[in-house]
């Protein structure tokens, strides 16, 4: 089983980018689970939310104590929250930032981290801070968990009933942090 | 329904509310009323966008309250209609007067609950306190691990409900179900039809100018008491329908669900266990943390002493409570403990209380009850580990877990 928690603010697609990797798993013939946990219900506020993905029906709802993977959306969170809480010298951490890697203080083997300015795909693409369909192109790169194909059909379904225009933008967004 | 042969007996990954939302749609209720609340709000907002968009045949009546909703589904009730609201925590409290009435009146509602914790302090997020607190309503209580079990139990919930004429509530946890995303099968609205026939109440059952009669009519102290006998008698027996329209339900519609049957060595309308022939220790829960617990009872992890030693029982069924199906379980084993997300303040957990009473006079096991999850606690695979180590101490006092 593959463990991933999300990191990120109230306001960014941190639920939502949690749905969307499971959405992408299972289309890419694994079961998975995805599920938030709120904090207190406010724009900035930080959130955590949490996917498993293996061969078999996933029955366990504790929260994701031990990562796989790690996904930053918001870097500011590196200084108030513990988000390596669990982690092992295998979990892997994806982090959106302007900074280099150089830059970045975490408490993990430099090979496994990985930086991306996924706000800036996301304001150039969107025009909006919300990174996580950006997130999801370099899961699909950085991972074996998932192809860009199961992404792209996943922002679809997860989209659907939305403005062809908007849809268009996230696939956009996938495909460019993919190629990135 | 042009998706309806699109998505038959195929699996989809969706969220719990939509799951709940979609399988409400296909069983074609006649009437949906509802207000929103936390953590139910995804079930009735995907209702009334199904109904926006042309996509069901329901009529979605705004209430400005749960007061007024259950109101509402009780007249579209009585007047013959089939019909489906939700609700959550304080929602379900607001309605708790209505709630009595309806399975007095003997109305066959479908109501689910998305299990919320109750102020004060005020919580959002999930326990059973909401439905446990009107668990004397006389409403059949069933309560869902998952999305699968949750959209094959709300099918079931008319079946029951429209045979024995007693109003259903389908529990599902609130964000842990309502909120996740997984993997489910929503069975069409022709498949469910083959199992669920259209509702067509008899005379005298419904509310109808050429056959004039009366709900929930004055009962003077003469004929007050065997009225509600007859509902409990009714509610009692009801144990058996709901056991037989289980199978029924699997014979027709169950072909979803079934590669997680063969699995656990009892498994049927009321309850489930899960665990070996001959366990020492049993965990009994309600809802999505006997999932958890399952992964637990499947730890061979050398570190964990109790390993292989423990089963787990799951209560599908609370109200009406299945006494005899749980001591058959009981009975094999030394240690029961209750995981309860719900207190009697007071008192102790409600489940508890049930499992005692179910065994007083007939075993020597020892009953103990740990509450846990309280307003979305986390409850780990750690915290049950505890539990079964807590179990086989002396005293019997119920313990806060949360930690």
């Amino acid at each position: 089983m593959k463990e991933i928690r999300i990191h990120g603010r109230g306001g960014q697609g941190v639920v939502t980018a949690a749905e969307l990797i499971a959405i992408s798993a299972f289309y890419e013939g694994k079961m998975s689970q995805a599920f938030p946990h709120f904090g207190v219900e406010r724009t900035g506020a930080p959130i955590e939310s949490f996917v498993r993905i293996d061969k078999h029906f996933i029955r366990t709802r504790e929260q994701v104590q031990n990562p796989d993977l790690l996904i930053i959306q918001d870097a500011t969170l590196l200084e108030t929250t513990d988000v390596t809480k669990g982690a092992n010298e295998n979990t892997i951490a994806i982090i959106n930032t302007s900074l280099n890697r150089s830059e970045i203080d975490i408490n993990l083997p430099d090979e496994n981290v990985f930086v991306i300015n996924a706000t800036k795909i996301a304001l150039d693409v969107i025009g909006k801070n919300i990174v996580n369909t950006v997130i999801l192109g370099s899961i699909a790169k950085d991972t074996d968990l998932f192809s860009l194909a199961s992404a792209k059909k996943a922002v679809k379904q997860k989209f659907e009933g939305k403005d062809k225009s908007i849809i268009d933008k996230n696939i956009k967004a996938v495909e460019l942090a993919f190629n990135s | 329904m042009p998706h309806d042969s699109i998505i038959s007996m195929k699996k989809q990954i969706l969220e719990g509310s939509q799951a709940v939302s979609q399988t409400i749609n296909n069983i074609k209720p006649a009437v949906v009323s509802a207000y929103p609340i936390t953590p139910q709000t995804h079930i009735v907002e995907d209702l009334a966008k199904l109904k926006a968009d042309g996509k069901a045949t329901y009529e979605y009546v705004r209430a400005e309250s749960e007061f007024a909703a259950a109101s509402i589904v009780t007249g579209a009730s009585a007047a013959g209609s089939r019909v489906y609201t939700a609700t959550s925590s304080q929602g379900i409290l607001l309605m708790t007067e209505v709630l009595f009435n309806i399975a007095g009146m003997r109305l066959p509602v479908v109501l689910t609950c998305a299990n919320r914790g109750l102020s004060a302090p005020i919580t959002i997020w999930n326990d059973h306190q909401d439905s446990m607190t009107i668990r004397d309503s006389g409403w059949i209580m069933l309560f869902a691990e998952n999305h699968q079990e949750a959209v094959e139990q709300h099918i079931m919930a008319y079946k029951i409900a429209e045979t024995v004429k007693i109003p259903v509530m389908v529990n599902i946890d609130g964000f842990v179900l309502t909120h996740s995303y997984e993997p489910v099968v929503i069975p069409s609205a022709a498949e469910i039809k083959k199992y669920l026939p259209a509702y067509k109440p008899e005379k005298g059952e419904y509310l109808d100018p050429q056959n004039p009669t009366t709900f929930g009519a004055f009962a003077p102290p003469h004929s007050y008491m065997e009225i509600r006998q007859e509902l409990y008698d009714d509610l009692k027996s009801s144990l058996t329908v709901i056991n037989k329209e289980y199978k029924n339900f699997k014979k027709v519609l169950g072909q979803a669900s079934k590669e997680d049957e063969h699995q656990s060595k009892v498994n049927n309308g009321l309850i489930e266990y899960y665990g070996p022939q001959k366990p020492k220790i049993l965990l009994v829960a309600m809802g999505s943390v006997v999932g958890t617990i399952k992964d637990v009872v499947d730890d061979h992890s050398k570190e964990f002493s109790l390993s292989g030693s423990i089963g787990v029982l799951k209560i599908k069924t609370f109200r009406p409570f299945p006494s005899e199906e749980v001591l058959k379980i009981v009975k094999k084993v030394k240690y029961v403990a209750v995981l309860e997300k719900a207190v009697s303040l007071g008192s102790e957990g409600p489940l508890t209380q049930e499992i005692k009473s179910a065994v007083q006079g007939k075993t020597q096991v020892k009953v103990q009850n740990f509450v846990v999850g309280l307003g979305g606690r986390d409850i780990t695979k750690d915290m049950i580990k505890k539990i079964a180590k807590e179990i086989k101490k002396k005293d019997s006092e119920a313990k806060f877990i949360g930690k």
